[in-house]
């Protein structure tokens, strides 16, 4: 103990190492650091001296600090656990953390109209639109009066899609939106591109 | 003479066992521990509360493929990590898991070897420890594993000093090498952790303990000591280049290092076998067999709470720079043994 406390250490000894800077003082209490000058001045009782001497050296070996810790990190063992167990509890079904919020932009669908036909009049203004140009479209005649062309083939292929929903900003006949459906798993890249028939089924 | 040998093998077979076991074991309960600290649930799929885990880690590991660098040293390398589960595991051989007992007539000692010299045996093979790690960070012909294994070395050799002189402590209080003796002497005078009931002892055991512990760590390369593969600066550290077995055989070795080492902490401080009142040891040092088994329960809890321990300081404390770790090993802790063994050998001498 002695030969520590004769020379005097460049690093101040009660640097912490473990106090980030965003961490509040409720969190880290100011460790009671004596200074140098209780252990030197003569004029103060022996014991008061000693206990100085004790601390400092507890200090030098992080012993305070690391029991500090050790409490905090058993204090977040009995907390209760924040990990959802996802595929029996999914976002947004009940008791879960986790919504799946409105915004979310998940696998596309093609919207009907009131007769069951789909809305997209196959304008091109998708595929245009589309950075990642995920989208084939194949015009054909209407059989119906009251649109020019509907989608002969309409492609999405999911993989190249970085569902940035410029294709639902870009339809000027709300036809096509991205739903919320967020698995995306498949066994081959095949079944990864839907048609017109899997993105009305959507 | 043939149940002599039939007791010895029993013996044996128990403590390789157990060792086998532990190490999936303490590899669960780490996963479980930190995941709790962290305020997660951790592995709990395989099995009930993922106590498979282990199982489906080995398979994966036994099913991958090896690789082995082109310009690494094959032999070497392979040889590296096997050095490094030899040595802790010859460690347990003369770690007393129960008292002396008499069992069917025969008087034994619940150790695989009852070796006079059993604390030197066992520092050494500590040390010895080291060489795989250091092998296998050289072999693998990559400048961070060979960093990794030259910091281990350089640790193990810093912290080795302090750990030796705080269990030559332990050695002076107990005037013996024989780690039952030892464990003996604590049923029966008291634990070194409380300097063995002795006022004027109770600050040497309290810091020897301090210090035996955290040598521990350091020798196990674990966290906050974990200079060997600190994966900020040094990749993987010595295990880089290992994948598959080689690499599982790190971790096993790990595990069994640290449950080697708290034995070791628990049978020189904490009493070994010994529950206060039960087993108690008579004139020669025997206890009725009963009693006996109740102390190997109350060892491997010990042992655990330990293992425990180091997984909680693992999961709570961030890593120590390297200067920090010289100068904690060398500058504090080092003067401190020091001093813990001169008061200990002053009233050794002059009371008590």
């Amino acid at each position: 103990m002695q030969a520590h406390a004769d020379h005097h250490d460049p690093q101040p000894t009660h640097a912490d190492p473990h106090h980030g800077g965003h961490h509040g003082p409720e969190d880290f209490p100011e460790l009671p650091v004596p200074h140098a000058s209780v252990r030197d001045n003569p004029t103060l009782p022996m014991w008061v001296r000693v206990k100085s001497a004790i601390t400092r050296v507890m200090i030098g070996l992080y012993l305070p600090s690391i029991f500090m810790g050790l409490a905090k990190s058993l204090e977040w063992m009995t907390r209760a656990k924040t990990t959802e167990e996802y595929p029996e509890v999914r976002p947004g079904s009940k008791g879960a953390r986790d919504v799946l919020r409105k915004g979310y932009r998940g696998e596309h669908r093609l919207k009907k109209d009131e007769q069951g036909r789909e809305k997209c009049v196959a304008c091109y203004m998708c595929a245009t639109a589309c950075p990642a140009e995920c989208i084939t479209i194949v015009a054909e005649e209407a059989p119906w009066p009251d649109r020019d062309k509907r989608p002969k083939v309409f492609e999405i292929d999911l993989l190249k899609c970085i569902y940035c929903g410029m294709c639902e900003e870009a339809c000027p006949c709300d036809a096509i939106e991205l739903t919320n459906v967020y698995t995306q798993v498949a066994t081959s890249r095949k079944e990864k591109i839907y048609d017109k028939e899997r993105l009305l089924r959507n | 003479m043939l149940l002599e040998l039939a007791i010895a093998v029993a013996k044996m077979l128990v403590v390789v066992v157990i060792m086998f076991t532990v190490a999936p074991l303490l590899i669960l309960m780490e996963r479980r521990v930190s995941a709790f600290i962290q305020g997660r649930k951790g592995p709990n799929r395989v099995g009930p509360f993922g106590s498979l885990q282990p199982v489906a880690d080995i398979i994966k590991c036994t099913l991958k493929e090896v690789t082995i660098p082109r310009d690494a040293d094959r032999a070497l390398f392979m040889f590296g990590p096997l050095l490094a589960l030899l040595p802790p595991m010859l460690g347990w051989a003369v770690i007393p898991f129960g008292p002396r007992v008499q069992l069917f007539g025969v008087d034994t000692s619940l150790q695989v070897a009852p070796l006079g010299i059993g604390i030197l045996f066992t520092m050494s093979v500590l040390s010895i420890g080291v060489y795989g790690i250091t092998l296998g960070g050289w072999a693998s012909n990559n400048k961070f594993s060979l960093l990794g294994s030259m910091r281990a070395s350089a640790q193990l050799i810093s912290y080795e000093l302090t750990l030796g002189l705080s269990i030559l402590a332990v050695v002076m209080m107990s005037q013996s090498l024989d780690l039952q003796t030892v464990v003996t002497d604590q049923a029966r005078e008291g634990w070194n952790l409380f300097g063995r009931f002795n006022p004027w002892l109770l600050p040497s055991g309290l810091v020897g303990f301090v210090l035996t512990y955290t040598c521990a760590l350091a020798e196990n390369n674990r966290l906050p000591f974990d200079m060997a593969e600190c994966e900020a600066e040094l990749v993987g550290g010595f295990h880089t280049e290992y994948n598959s077995m080689g690499w599982a055989a790190f971790a096993f070795s790990e595990y069994i290092a640290m449950t080697l080492s708290a034995a070791l902490v628990v049978t020189l401080f904490l009493g070994g076998w010994h529950v206060p009142f039960i087993t108690v040891p008579d004139e020669t040092g025997f206890v009725p067999w009963y009693f006996a088994l109740v102390g190997v329960a109350a060892f491997v809890g010990k042992v655990v709470f330990i293992d425990f321990t180091y997984i909680w300081i693992r999961w709570t404390l961030p890593r120590f720079r390297y200067d920090q770790v010289m100068s904690l090993g060398w500058k504090r802790m080092l003067p401190v043994a020091l001093v813990n063994i001169g008061i200990i050998a002053v009233v050794g001498v002059f009371g008590g």
